[in-house]
């Protein structure tokens, strides 16, 4: 073997072993994070934190029961908001839309995916805050309904394309409507994706903090209805996390954890319910 | 039925029966043990300073009157006064009064109504010093405007002798934040230092000269806990219940006092028969020879005109009760008393709100 | 029927007969949801454009102060009521920079691995555990970056550098822990799985053909990867650094658990610095002059701005990847 072969194939070697060790990083930085949350944060879980409201400043204990319910208060507000604008969109750009609208509607789309989240949170407070004066789950939940139109849009017309086309031919020769045969055999068809695509999109907005600092602001006591102030969990665990208080630090831990629990069950769970190889839209 | 039909049902029923469950608890308050009939709830922003002693407050309060819930989130007094002005909440709160400026851009005139005094302290942590400092007021502006920039600098070993300083980088936190507390600590440093006044002056926020910024005095405290070297500005509680060293701050008697009730009550002494009428008052370096020169009241905003009556009413039954009841919690958290003759100017205020 | 004509016709709904010959033509229930999807894809128009037109009418006092010298001023002065964006854009730049930097070399090198040599089980897995990297929320980045990253940093990492690199500028000065370079590195670990997870698809569409030509020529696996497939998908690489970089820029709260909160332009990367988002997150609530909040939102319209023509950037890129792969194959 010539001195070139031999170096070539050492630098074969070097480079691909350095490949499989950024991937190896890469991994063990995932591992790394769950394994530190579920052991700082599952020290600190306890019923209490799931059933409690927060405690005064300088009282140990209490909990994030507030907390929690309210971020699935805020959720059901954003689907509300973002999901039949982001399916029917979606339905629109598969099914129904002439190339120009069309083309209009998905670089509108796509604008809004760009806009930054801390500046969707602005956009929130002047148009619901200000004008309602006062700080509410309503504004929060739209600021987060916003957010997910674009991702609900794309994955609606991905998993809509992909239906075979002769899925809608047969229903027409049977007599269907255009209209019907998307109700009721493509729709259904595609239903499985969409609700996938839907869910993962919720589990990513769940995360968000940066919106809800001035729309829903914080609520140390249970929030009724939709007008009223309310606590997050992720603005919880900001607010806690940037605290001196060590009790408060611990509470955070457990509910990062709870937060990390919620989106990454969600995210496993959607890709078992996938068919294999498809592609959910991601940001 | 397939795997994948089962899959497919068990997936719309869990939606189904998370939406039906999150409307019936966003109904209402699953967890109150009192089935309140009319819950209200008044929503509060503002300063840090006095969050601890307004957060016990307010959840007392609320075991006393469970059908009266005041939400206080505490973002700064800057924070407290701009959604104040917007008319997002119901009451702001600051440390520092607002200035005429301010109170000429309220649509609805607004009320100042001290409830505690506390002290600003300047907290530090270096290794291998627990002892308490003696700070001079050249030292504290030295090293906010970013001149004096190791602990074995001659300003501040000068008055420590005895205390082994490290030749140790001082890393200077403030607030990131429009903040009361940073009012008290300016408002200080101008009266002190010539320098500060003509280069920074005085306001919730300002252009540091140097340093790192933490969010609210939790996150200064925080700050200055995790970060060897740190130097920060605090209210007291903060630095005693994060168990961190706070220094005495030389007053302009020339004598190093240490932020405690004594001191701080001594600094409002002076003022508290001369208290004007809309209570706005600056109490740094007072005169006095016990008192501690870093003290300010703490201010709620309340507007004299609140449209719901009902929430009006909830408003003054509250500041009825802060004045008598809520005073006696004060002092446990080191916050010291309102002086008798400013409580009772103050009660004679809650009337001009309708 | 045509989105023109039908726009046409909603629009031309005037009088009354031909309001009548509009409602007949919607008889048919496939106009009907022609129409009733397009009114809710039109949401999005207005949703958007109403955005905008709130980002731009909100600014107004401070864009009409300062003008263009808003972006090259250095100054944030509230008492004074001097603002400028440059220590925002400065941090937010550099911080981005500083992540690309770092996810580039391990994000390519990580695609490779999983496009070329992991046998499909395993990249299958191993990416699937790295797009649940992409799902984790910012907060919780912030979280571990206080508690377990700047801590580190501190204590062993900024001293090295400091040690065998503090000759530059960039590596002198205090150490704090918490600062640009905490920020950068914390960003470099968020962008790592979009960088990974696109690269590797644009990675896998390259056509065997490619591949097996350098091969047959007698290359290396890894000369045939870095000079003929890796140089093929060189394009998408870009789109997703783009996309990456876009979204780099607009984080904000693990950015300002960890940078310092400073608005100084400083030369070190170990000094505190802020970004668009953090002093946005930061300030908001708290600006109590109309012109503070209008600077606020003019930084908001800035960063909009950018993330918008990173964002075009990269999908156009992205598509020419997968037009020019497709038009091989």
């Amino acid at each position: 073997m010539s001195f070139r072969t031999a170096w070539r194939k050492s630098v074969n070697a070097v480079m691909l072993s350095l490949t499989a060790l950024c991937a190896l990083l890469a991994v063990s930085l995932l591992l790394f994070i769950l394994g530190y949350l579920v052991w700082y944060g599952g020290k600190s879980l306890s019923w209490a934190f799931f059933t409690q409201l927060p405690k005064p400043v300088g009282e140990t204990g209490g909990g994030m029961a507030n907390a929690i319910v309210g971020s699935g208060k805020l959720l059901l507000l954003a689907a509300l908001v973002g999901v039949p604008i982001g399916f029917m969109a979606g339905v629109y750009l598969a099914e129904f839309g002439g190339p120009t609208v069309a083309f209009f509607i998905r670089y509108t789309t796509d604008l809004l995916n760009g806009v930054p989240s801390i500046v969707m949170g602005i956009f929130a407070f002047t148009i619901v805050v200000l004008p309602m004066k006062h700080f509410s789950a309503l504004a929060g939940g739209l600021a987060l309904g916003v957010m997910m139109i674009p991702i609900a849009v794309r994955s609606t017309e991905e998993f809509l394309r992909n239906v075979p086309q002769t899925l809608r031919e047969g229903a027409m020769a049977l007599g269907a409507s255009k209209w019907k045969a998307v109700a009721t055999v493509v729709v259904p068809a595609a239903a499985r994706g969409i609700l996938t695509g839907i869910i993962l999109d919720l589990a990513r907005v769940a995360g968000e903090t940066a919106p809800l600092l001035f729309t829903a602001f914080g609520n140390r006591f249970w929030s009724s209805g939709w007008n009223q102030p309310t606590a997050s969990l992720p603005v919880m665990i900001y607010t806690y996390a940037i605290s001196p208080y060590d009790d408060w630090h611990r509470q955070a831990w457990a509910a990062g954890l709870v937060l990390l629990a919620l989106v990454l069950l969600t995210n496993i769970g959607a890709r078992y319910l996938l068919p294999k190889k498809a592609h959910v839209a991601r940001g | 039925m397939n795997k994948r039909r089962v899959l497919d049902l068990t997936l719309v029923a869990s939606i189904g029966l998370l939406i039906m469950g999150l409307m019936t608890v966003s109904g209402g308050a699953p967890a109150s043990p009192v089935a309140a009939p009319d819950k209200m709830l008044l929503n509060g922003a503002g300063a840090t300073f006095p969050y601890p002693i307004y957060s016990k407050w307010f959840s007392d309060y609320n075991h006393l009157h469970p059908d009266i819930e005041i939400n206080y989130q505490s973002i700064g007094s800057g924070g407290g006064i701009a959604q104040l002005k917007a008319g997002t909440v119901d009451f702001g709160a600051s440390d520092m009064p607002l200035n005429d400026k301010m109170v000429g851009d309220f649509k609805v005139k607004v009320l100042h109504f001290p409830t505690v005094l506390g002290a600003v302290v300047p907290t530090y942590n270096i290794p291998g010093v627990t002892q308490e400092l003696n700070f001079t007021a050249d030292a504290l502006a030295g090293i906010y405007l970013g001149k004096i920039t190791k602990w074995n600098d001659p300003a501040i070993t000068g008055p420590n002798k005895g205390v082994n300083l490290p030749a140790q980088d001082i890393v200077v936190v403030h607030r990131s934040e429009g903040s009361g507390t940073t009012f008290v600590w300016t408002d200080y440093l101008c009266k002190v230092s010539k320098d500060w006044e003509t280069s920074v002056g005085r306001n919730a926020s300002v252009n540091w000269p140097v340093g790192l910024g933490g969010k609210g005095n939790e996150g200064v405290t925080g700050m200055v806990k995790q970060q060897p070297g740190a130097i920060g500005y605090v209210e007291l509680i903060y630095a005693i219940q994060n168990n961190i060293p706070y220094g005495r701050v030389r007053n302009s008697s020339g004598s190093f006092v240490k932020a405690e009730l004594s001191s701080v009550t001594a600094a409002a002494a002076g003022v508290a028969k001369s208290m004007p009428e809309d209570f706005r008052v600056s109490i740094t370096d007072s005169p006095g020879k016990a008192a501690y020169p870093v003290c300010s009241f703490t201010y709620l905003l309340v507007p004299t005109k609140i449209q719901d009556a009902t929430k009006a009413k909830a408003i003054k039954d509250f500041l009825h009760w802060m004045l008598s009841d809520g005073q006696k919690e004060a002092e446990p958290l080191t916050y010291a008393r309102l002086p008798k003759e400013v409580v009772a100017k103050e009660l004679k205020q809650i009337s001009m709100i309708e | 029927m045509s989105d023109a004509t039908m726009v046409v016709a909603a629009g031309g709904a005037g009088s009354p007969s031909r309001l009548r010959a509009f409602l007949r033509r919607l008889r048919s229930g496939d106009e009907i949801a022609h129409l009733i999807t397009l009114i809710f894809a039109s949401a999005i128009f207005l949703i958007t454009f109403l955005l905008v037109y709130e980002l731009w009418r909100n600014s107004a006092l401070s864009r009409h102060r300062f003008g263009l010298d808003f972006l090259f001023t250095r100054t944030w002065d509230p008492v004074f009521e001097h603002f400028g964006a440059l220590p925002f854009v400065f941090g937010t730049v550099v911080t981005s920079a500083l992540a690309l930097l770092m996810a580039i070399p391990l994000g390519v090198g990580a695609a490779i691995f999983l496009a070329e040599l992991a046998p499909s089980r395993i990249s299958d897995a191993v990416t699937f555990c790295i797009e649940l990297l992409a799902a984790v929320p910012s907060v919780i980045y912030g979280l571990l970056g206080i508690f377990v990253l700047v801590p580190i940093l501190r204590t062993t990492v900024m001293p090295f550098l400091k040690a065998t690199l503090g000759f530059l500028p960039l590596f002198q000065g205090p150490i704090y822990g918490v600062s640009l370079f905490a920020a950068g590195v914390v960003l470099a670990i968020m962008i790592i799985p979009f960088i990974i997870s696109i690269s590797r698809e644009v990675l896998l569409a390259v056509p065997a053909e490619q591949r097996e030509g350098a091969l047959a020529l007698g290359a290396t696996k890894w000369e045939s990867t870095w000079k003929v497939v890796v140089p093929y998908a060189r394009v998408g690489i870009m789109g997703s650094i783009l996309l990456a970089l876009a979204r780099a820029l607009g984080e904000t709260m693990a950015v300002t658990m960890v940078i310092g909160n400073d608005p100084k332009i400083a030369a070190s990367l170990f000094a505190p610095g802020y970004s668009i988002a953090a002093v946005i997150a930061n300030e908001f609530s708290e600006a109590t002059s109309d012109l503070y909040i209008h600077a606020l939102i003019e930084l908001g319209l800035v960063l909009f701005l950018l993330t918008i023509i990173l964002n075009g950037l990269a999908r156009l890129l992205i598509l020419a990847t997968t037009r020019k792969a497709t038009a091989h194959a």
